[in-house]
């Protein structure tokens, strides 16, 4: 499959089972709100090392959120429940209580409850006061800037890490330019977060290493400069290439974040130096999800 | 299905017990079975079609015409369905409510939702003393649900209150919140004396400065983020509740009682 000049490989990303949720975080103006998003998500590239991946799904105007202020959603997942639970937690802590004027609320009503704001009140010393709205419980902790409102729990569900593509390109500037395209593109949807450094990784992995203690090294088929010294997966125009991972609540969230981003970087084309679509996979045998690249483009 | 209509035939000359009719104990009995409950009233039993005429089949939806303030105990520990009362209810009206919606059209008299657990209560008049109380010796009042009152309240209201709302658009009598535990009481109008008295958490939310005890204690003006999130939630009710030109965010905070544990707080508008 061929668009507009750039090569649709017949490949597949393989993904993986994980356990998502999702928190809104208000504040005075977006910008605090952002400061403190941008906190919570940080550190949370790849599960590898991190414990979660964790990004921001969208900014929320006032009239979305539960206090009429400025928000942010953000999305963590996980690859288990109670890391997923353990990463929320200390993120909220750590990231948002301490952020001046946020708030904290759920972003998913129903699924499995966990700690949001439940065992942050024990911050408040004694002086945490609950309260029941709406069916839904909030907790009001005294902080040197005023309150910190926290709903008590949110929600957990199913949901899938690890969609990808591959942008091949001839130069590094161009495979850059054509991740950033696709980015701002795939921001755009629902329910989905891309958790790498402005979304984009440059040091995609393959599983194993030659040393014992590593479980992922680089992933050298698509090392440039290893052309002539590895078994390569670049032809010789291939100068650079950047990967996009996706993780979503559902398949389609995926499919859909996929196929926008990929038809932002083929919008780009040959022209702008875009050679080929590819994608990381595993045989087929480690991720029970599997995404087509030319069924997605089809 | 039409509403299952009580239309009271003469005012009783004791008080009349109407816990039986209710909509979850009504559920699966035919409209002569009803008609066949009795209902006490002073020391004798009376049959429901002796103190009503009864029309309409919908037991989920029951209509009590003509009530006086004899008629005590309506709606009692109301499990899903709705009453609306059309006149004054006795006492102990919506006690230990479930759930399900009861509304009267006109005054209720003591101990109205005592010991409720869920639900919704809306009078349009004036209610009694002890509204969302415990009853006399227990330590648990209203644990859960919302009540709406358009008119005054007595004394007491809210005693030993555990969970939930009380809002009320008039005034409150003195003791208002007395004991409470915890949960929220609203009131738009003036309040009496001895305002929180001896409350352990809670919060009383007020549109007017109250006469407060020396037990209270000034915590300043705050600009509080619950408070929109509360105000949100009465966007549906059939109240000034839910006008936002009377909501607010910014109040002066008092911390009470200080001779209990001191955790409650009464909030004013500023």
């Amino acid at each position: 499959m061929i668009i507009n000049g750039v090569t649709i490989d017949a490949t597949f990303a393989e993904a993986f089972p994980m356990k998502a949720t999702r928190a809104i975080i208000t504040a005075q103006n977006e910008k605090w709100a952002m400061i403190s998003a941008q906190a919570m998500t940080g550190f949370a590239t790849s599960v590898i090392a991190c414990g979660c991946e964790a990004g921001i799904e969208r900014v929320l105007g006032p009239d979305e959120t539960p206090d009429g202020r400025p928000g942010v959603s953000i999305m963590i997942f996980a690859m288990g429940g109670k890391g997923l639970a353990k990463q929320l937690e200390t993120r909220a802590g750590q990231c948002v209580l301490t952020s001046p004027t946020s708030a904290l609320f759920a972003g998913i009503d129903g699924g499995i409850r966990i700690p949001l704001g439940k065992n942050l009140r024990y911050f408040g010393d004694g002086f945490q006061i609950a309260k029941v709205i709406a069916g839904k419980r909030y907790w009001r902790i005294p902080v040197m800037d005023g309150e910190f409102l926290s709903e008590a729990t949110t929600g957990q569900v199913d949901a899938i890490g690890g969609g990808n593509f591959l942008v091949l390109a001839q130069s590094q500037p161009q495979a850059l330019a054509a991740c950033e395209a696709a980015i701002e593109a795939m921001r755009k949807i629902p329910n989905v977060i891309m958790p790498f450094p402005g979304g984009v990784v440059r040091s995609g992995s393959k599983v194993g290493s030659k040393y014992k203690t590593l479980n992922a090294s680089t992933n050298d088929a698509f090392c440039p400069t290893l052309k002539g010294a590895t078994k390569t997966d670049l032809s010789p125009e291939i100068e650079s290439v950047m990967e996009i991972v996706i993780d979503g609540l559902s398949k389609a969230d995926i499919d859909l974040a996929m196929r926008v981003g990929i038809q932002a970087v083929c919008d780009l084309g040959a022209e702008n130096g875009i050679k080929r679509i590819s994608a990381g996979n595993y045989g087929g045998k480690l991720g029970p999800f599997h995404f087509h690249l030319q069924e997605i483009m089809a | 299905m039409s509403a299952l209509t009580f239309t009271l035939i003469n005012p009783p000359a004791q008080r009349v017990d109407m816990s039986p009719l209710v909509c979850h104990l009504l559920k699966d009995l035919a409209v002569a079975d009803i008609a066949a409950l009795h209902l006490q009233s002073g020391k004798r039993k009376l049959r429901v079609d002796e103190l009503f005429t009864i029309e309409g089949v919908d037991s989920q939806a029951i209509v009590i015409k003509n009530s006086t303030a004899k008629l005590d105990f309506i709606g009692k520990e109301l499990d899903g369905g709705s009453i609306t009362v059309e006149g004054d209810a006795g006492a102990y009206l919506g006690m230990g409510m479930k759930s399900g919606e009861l509304k009267v059209h006109g005054n209720a008299g003591l101990y109205a939702a005592c010991e409720m657990k869920k639900g919704y209560l809306e009078v349009s008049g004036n209610v009694g003393d002890f509204l969302g109380a415990a009853l006399p010796g227990n330590k648990m009042g209203m644990k859960g649900g919302t009540i709406l009152v358009k008119g005054n309240v007595g004394q007491r209201a809210g005693d030993h209150m555990r969970r939930g709302n009380i809002l009320i658009e008039g005034n409150a009598g003195d003791y208002c919140g007395s004991r409470m535990t915890a949960g929220t009481i609203a009131v738009m109008g003036q309040t009496g004396r001895f305002l929180g008295y001896a409350m352990r958490r809670g919060t009383l939310l007020l549109w007017n400065p109250p006469q407060l005890s020396a037990s209270f204690n000034d915590c300043g003006a705050h600009t509080l983020a619950f408070l929109p999130i509360l105000f949100a939630s009465f966007k549906t009710l059939d109240s000034k509740f839910a006008d936002s030109t009377l909501a607010f965010n910014r109040v002066q905070r008092y911390a009470g009682d200080m001779s209990e544990m001191g955790r409650g707080e009464v909030l004013v508008k500023l």
